[in-house]
């Protein structure tokens, strides 16, 4: 997958490196955030045709548009809502208990 | 131009944000502060301060405003009251969180309900937590002379902070008084034009002005901003010594001990109440009362050890708040309570309830406060309230 952070990650090893103010490019500081999902989306590629509807429809933008017809699940930030199987027409998107095959 | 004039507080106040030269003033209007932003706004008119002026529709927009002309490095000023700082206050936290350093006026009045449009200090402990730096001046000169010390003091690279500027509310805004004026060119030498800082917006390259900060690096970012806010103390002192150097006043910084040298019994305030407990203190010194007067400029950062050392020698200490904390007693008592246990400073204190609503603190309540304190043997009760009409 593409790195889609919008700035280098910054080193903050001591209090020093942390910045006094808070105006900077987004994603200036991103955490993983997605520690409670329960069900994870599982794309299936053979029967997905890159419509991008589950890419538009992601309410947290946990899809990514790889290139023009190929999107890709980004796991560090999907809360696991199934909205995006839900509205797949293909059924190309099933979702998988976590800690499960 | 160096003279003098009759001025009240708001009029002293509006004059020293001219001196300053804000580039940027956002201002809502409420009594008892009007008359401060109604100045200000004749001066831009009459050409005599060259600042954008902008009128908002309320004050949460006055700090939102003040957020954005400070966050691109204008110099600013905004200034408030009572139910108009609290309808701000949502905002406070990002300026301070953001390190613009905003000065503001808070003209101190009483909080609703009962509705009340007097002055009393219960608005300023509800933003007591929200990385301000908090400062409290006792008369209309002082109120000139502090706002142009804030500037220097929140725009210092090592702080980087807002700063509120506690004016009591008519007891100080609308009382008139003789008022020196400095000269531009003083001013000028004694505060330069705001330095470029780090992390300012602009149009070259966009940034958001709010980035998040979750679980994993919140707390270093709260850490970070605590502990800067601590020298704002020493640095305060510092800036108040050199204003003395140049304009021949100054106040000790962020307290002031008054006759406190040999006192057994101290009485604490804050803001234009100090006026009368001065006065009373040389009253009854004549009349052999052991008694000395500190004021606290500075309520955030808080003066711990300068605060201890001040009160080492004294057997007891009565604490005057114009606030009180509900289920509990005066704010200020709480944090000098705090200070003095951290020193290991084993005097009696006192808290002292009064002024409320507007309601006259007298020189007969004065002497009922030393009386507490001289008979503190006898006194068990901690909390006294001033000037009270009916039996409690």
């Amino acid at each position: 997958m593409k790195d889609f952070s919008m700035s280098p990650s910054p080193r903050l090893d001591s209090l020093e490196d942390f910045p006094r103010g808070s105006s900077f490019p987004s994603f200036y500081i991103t955490e993983k955030n997605a520690g409670w999902r329960v069900f994870r989306p599982v794309l299936d590629t053979q029967k997905c045709v890159g419509c991008g509807r589950c890419y538009l429809l992601c309410p947290d933008g946990a899809i990514h548009q790889e290139s023009e017809k190929i999107f890709v699940i980004d796991y560090d930030f999907c809360k696991g809502c199934g909205i995006c199987a839900q509205e797949c027409k293909l059924g190309a998107i099933s979702m998988r208990k976590e800690g499960e095959e | 131009m160096n003279s003098y004039a009759f001025l009240n507080g708001n009029e002293a106040a509006a004059w020293g944000v001219r001196l300053c030269r804000p580039q940027v003033v956002a201002a809502y209007p409420i009594t008892p502060q009007t008359k401060a932003v109604e100045k200000i706004a004749q001066f831009v008119q009459d050409g005599d301060l060259l600042c954008e002026y902008l009128h908002v529709e309320s004050e949460h927009s006055a700090m939102s405003c003040s957020i954005g002309a400070s966050s691109v490095g204008a110099r600013t000023f905004t200034a408030t009251s009572s139910q108009g700082l609290l309808y701000m206050a949502e905002c406070l936290p990002y300026a301070s969180g953001a390190r613009l350093p905003i000065v503001m006026m808070n003209a101190n009045r009483a909080i609703a309900t009962p509705w009340n449009i007097y002055g009393d200090q219960m608005d300023m402990p509800y933003v007591l937590n929200s990385g301000w730096i908090q400062l409290f001046a006792e008369n209309a000169q002082e109120a000139l002379d502090l706002i142009i010390q804030s500037f220097r003091l929140g725009e210092d690279e090592k702080i980087l902070a807002p700063v509120m500027v506690n004016l009591d509310g008519f007891v100080l805004t609308h009382t008139y008084e003789k008022v020196h004026i400095p000269s531009q060119e003083e001013v000028d030498a004694f505060l330069p034009a705001p330095k470029p800082r780090k992390h300012m917006m602009n149009d070259e390259s966009p940034m958001s002005m709010c980035i998040s900060a979750g679980n994993q690096h919140n707390l270093e970012f709260k850490i970070r901003q605590h502990r800067d806010l601590l020298p704002a103390e020493e640095l305060f002192e510092g800036i108040d010594k050199e204003y003395e150097k140049a304009f021949g006043r100054g106040y000790g910084g962020a307290l002031e001990g008054y006759r406190t040298e040999d006192a057994e019994h101290l009485l604490l305030a804050t803001g234009s109440v100090c006026g009368t407990l001065r006065h009373m203190v040389d009253l009854l010194r004549e009349e052999r009362h052991s008694v000395g007067l500190v004021k606290m400029r500075m309520l955030r950062p808080f003066p711990v050890k300068r605060l201890g050392a001040l009160c080492s020698g004294a057997k007891t200490l009565g604490v005057l708040d114009k606030n009180l904390s509900f289920g509990y007693e005066g704010t200020v008592f709480t944090n000098v309570n705090s200070a003095l246990h951290q020193e290991g400073i084993p005097l009696r204190s006192y808290n002292f309830i009064g002024g409320l609503g507007g309601r006259d603190i007298t020189r007969q309540d004065v002497r009922s406060m030393v009386r507490v304190l001289e008979e503190s043997d006898k006194t068990t009760e901690k909390i006294h309230y001033l000037n009270v009409r009916c039996a409690l």
